[in-house]
């Protein structure tokens, strides 16, 4: 009799825990739903990234080149011999009268010359001598002024010369700008445009990668030709100083808080600093050096050192944090056994402690090396934006840095073009930074090895 | 040329140096039998005691010479300068060397130098701080003798004009700036964290170690990512997609807003908020979360109503770093927020920051004298304050969390 009077309710009571267990079961489902999709979001986040700048910016390492079968035309150009040194003339002498016949080669009319190598190259095409030209650098005449130069012997012959095509030319032809657009709103007038389209089908245009990129400094006048060697130079030199400056700096910081110094307030104060440091926002560190290393100690403007010197205050918390957790995870027994047999403290840190931590000081360094690398905020401010056309002789020189570049590139009017620039500028920044860590992971595997 | 010289005479001076100290000291071994010190000690003292007053004569001549010295006199002073240096030099070296002798302690004195070099090496992470700090206090302290307090922290306009219109004649409010700043910061943490948070909890309690593995690099890649590269991602993609997908739901959405900025500043810190809850919610003791289980609980209860209540103080402090490193961000908002100072409520307008105008007000001029460019300073100082204030909450939060559960 009790079965029966029991068991509806107790019935009732399993289906309703079923019904529970049931409902809890799915919302387990959901929230690892909610794990998975926030991971996909993440993901996703890094595979738009990379695969817009891989998209935008491997193109801009292909660039149009023109072919053209040039002549050294001695109707245009019409300068007397290059000067040939005289017996009983002076070095400098010689030197003022080559320099005034460089100068005589400089006036010639270069353009024209290109003009009739276009002509040549598509006869048949009617363009006027602006628009033929609108489709070569501007840089062209400097490239075929710089090889007379060097070889006067040019005069009446024919080379075959590559110049590279215009920016705007480079945009038409790679499909950039919509080929749609009415003519008030292209760059290139309609015959250029024709004619540009007709000397890639007969291959007098061609593709082909730039090395200019990398071996030319940033232009205004000719874009086309930009390149990233000055930047390049200036964020080469600015790690070195980050490298000279704050390894030492912050391991010789590490060790003493580490090692030496006793716990009492200044010791605390100075690890408290140290983690505030890290957090402060690098644009803070470019109001720093603008007012210190700039306006009071007069370093020059946009040079290297001061982006150095303020990278590496930057990077000094990053190198100290670092060095102190690898020093801690260096097991007691170490220290107490080089103590037992007589060393001194000083020894036991240096000659045994210090050796252990190499690959942990190692990765820290190059991480923060890394971090002052893509680092573009601080140098606004000490003035690296400035446009600068020469490669950096020494730090103390003007110069711009990588990101910067970049910041610059992307700001500049001609936005078809300088999209894909400025990618491959990232693309060639991201490259190094890949570089950079790949090496830290090798070394570190190595030495670890090795113990 | 002038300097390379000098420092060729110096490196001499050095190897010479070193190199007295070390066999005056190894003949008087043969002499005497062992020595306190071994003879490399000896060396790199009588080098120090040579080398140091000369740089010392020379740095303070670098430092302040060239201000006070007279340019008729410049030759002839700084010569005299170049002999004192090297002749001080040579008076180092050649006490230190006659210092030498069996029972002289050259290695306890060499260790304590290199102490003082470390102490040294610490004190210029304090000289930073109190660097920042002074720089920024005196230029500001400046710029509040054209534009008063009260002006700058409640004023509700920023138009600061250009400084050839003449002085004090802009309007300098930070509310407008304050605002852009704040609205982009909730809008990066709103992204961040739900994704940062659950990618944390995924990758320590579901994902097989093999998963973690290969995510976790994946997901930090995003941290080493400059912020340049950010900007221009805004700026060329998240941009017009915004505004594309806003148009098609009849949204008014600016390509360069607070919203894009927010978005993709919130990308920017999901490694940030991930890694750090990450650490915090492996720090939670085991025994709760097999406690709870063993109750009955299912997984996503107990991390619900067990694990994150535990690790709900390291995730608050991870969110304020997180915070304060959104706040002083830079690039990406000069690039896609739109640089537009009005106190606006849409995030689909443009907006500017403290860190743009900071960018705008500091670059291509450097003239350190007219309130349009000192105001950076003020900002810097309050971007400095908020933060810091930040970061020691987060820290000591942090700090507290650790210490229960250890």
């Amino acid at each position: 009799m009790s079965d029966t009077s029991s068991s509806l309710p107790q019935q009732r009571q399993h289906s309703t825990i079923r019904a529970g267990i049931a409902k809890r079961h799915a919302r387990e489902r959901r929230f690892r739903a909610y794990g998975i999709a926030a991971i996909c979001a993440a993901l996703t986040a890094v595979a738009i990234l990379f695969g817009m700048i891989l998209y935008k910016g491997v193109p801009a390492f292909w660039q149009a080149n023109v072919e053209l079968e040039i002549f050294f035309d001695p109707e245009i150009i019409k300068v007397p011999e290059r000067p040939q040194p005289q017996p009983g003339q002076s070095p400098a002498e010689l030197e003022k009268q080559q320099l005034a016949w460089e100068r005589q080669v400089t006036m010639v009319n270069w353009n024209r010359v290109i003009k009739a190598a276009i002509r040549k190259a598509a006869p048949d095409v009617e363009i006027d001598t602006k628009q033929a030209l609108s489709i070569i650098e501007t840089n062209g005449r400097y490239e075929l002024r710089d090889m007379f130069v060097n070889d006067p012997g040019l005069l009446g012959q024919t080379v075959t010369v590559n110049l590279l095509a215009s920016a705007n030319a480079d945009n038409w032809l790679k499909g950039n700008i919509d080929r749609n657009l009415p003519d008030a709103q292209q760059q290139l007038s309609a015959p250029a445009r024709a004619l540009a389209d007709r000397l890639l089908e007969e291959g007098t245009i061609r593709f082909a990668f730039a090395w200019h990129l990398f071996t030319n400094v940033d232009s205004r006048s000719a874009p086309a030709s930009a390149g990233l060697a000055g930047a390049f130079m200036g964020s080469l030199y600015m790690m070195l100083v980050v490298i000279v400056l704050a390894v030492p700096l912050g391991v010789g910081s590490a060790i003493y808080l580490e090692e030496f110094a006793p716990k009492n307030r200044f010791t605390d104060f100075i690890e408290v600093n140290i983690n505030n440091l890290a957090a402060v926002p690098s644009i803070v560190f470019g109001l720093l050096g603008a007012a210190v290393f700039i306006n009071f100690f007069h370093l020059p403007l946009s040079a290297p050192i001061v982006g150095g010197l303020v990278l590496t205050l930057m990077t000094l918390p990053t190198i100290i944090i670092a060095t102190r957790s690898a020093l801690r995870a260096v097991p007691p027994s170490l220290r107490q056994a080089a103590l037992g047999l007589g060393a001194s403290k000083t020894q036991t840190v240096f000659h045994h402690v210090l050796p252990v931590t190499y690959p942990g000081v190692l990765t820290a360094t190059i991480i923060g090396v890394a971090q002052a690398l893509g680092e573009t905020a601080p140098l606004l401010l000490i003035g690296m934006n400035a446009f600068v056309a020469a490669v950096p002789g020494t730090p103390f020189e003007q110069s711009t840095a990588l990101p910067v570049q970049i910041f610059l590139w992307q700001g500049n009017e001609n936005r078809n073009f300088f999209e894909a620039r400025t990618s491959a500028a990232i693309i060639v920044l991201l490259a190094l930074m890949l570089a950079l860590n790949a090496i830290a992971i090798y070394l570190r595997t190595r030495l670890e090895r090795r113990k | 040329m002038n300097s390379m010289l000098v420092t060729l005479v110096l490196l001499l001076l050095l190897g010479f140096a070193y190199q007295t100290g070390w066999s005056r000291s190894s003949r008087l071994a043969q002499v005497e039998g062992r020595l306190h010190s071994k003879p490399i000690y000896h060396g790199a003292l009588v080098a120090i005691w040579a080398i140091v007053p000369a740089l010392l004569i020379l740095g303070l001549w670098a430092l302040f010479g060239t201000a006070t010295a007279n340019t008729r006199f410049r030759t002839l002073t700084s010569a005299v300068v170049l002999a004192s240096a090297f002749g001080t030099g040579a008076i180092g070296l050649y006490l230190a060397r006659n210092r030498i002798s069996a029972r002289f302690r050259a290695r306890n004195e060499v260790e304590r130098i290199i102490r003082y070099l470390l102490i040294g090496c610490s004190v210029v992470a304090i000289l930073t701080t109190l660097g920042i700090v002074l720089s920024l206090l005196g230029e500001a302290l400046r710029f509040f003798t054209f534009v008063s307090p009260v002006d700058f922290f409640f004023g509700t306009v920023w138009n600061p004009r250009f400084s050839s219109v003449g002085t004090g004649s802009g309007d300098f409010g930070l509310l407008p700036l304050l605002w852009g700043t704040v609205m982009i910061a909730t809008i990066a943490i709103l992204v961040a964290l739900p994704i940062g948070l659950m990618t944390a909890v995924y990758l320590t309690q579901y994902a097989k170690p093999k998963t973690r593995n290969i995510i976790k690099p994946m997901i930090e890649v995003l941290a080493g990512i400059p912020t340049i590269v950010y900007g221009f991602f805004a700026l060329v993609t998240v941009g017009p997609a915004l505004a594309g997908l806003g148009a098609m739901f009849g949204l008014d959405i600016r390509a360069t807003s607070a919203l894009t900025a927010g978005i993709v500043m919130g990308v920017m810190i999901i490694p940030f908020i991930s890694s750090l809850s990450d650490d915090v919610i492996r720090q939670v003791p085991r025994a709760l979360r097999d406690g709870s289980l063993g109750l009955g609980a299912t997984e996503s209860e107990t991390i619900r109503r067990v694990i994150l209540p535990a690790a709900l103080p390291g995730i608050v402090g991870a969110v304020l770093l997180a915070v304060s490193r959104a706040i002083g961000e830079t690039m990406i908002v000069v690039l896609a927020a739109g640089n537009s100072p009005y106190l606006r409520l849409n995030p689909g307008e443009p907006v500017s920051t403290v860190t743009v105008t900071i960018v705008n007000q500091l670059t291509g001029d450097t003239d350190f004298s007219s309130p349009q460019s000192l105001v950076a300073f003020a900002l810097g100082l309050t971007l400095f304050a908020m933060t810091l204030v930040l970061n020691i909450a987060a820290l000591f939060i942090v700090r507290r969390y650790r210490e229960q559960y250890e």
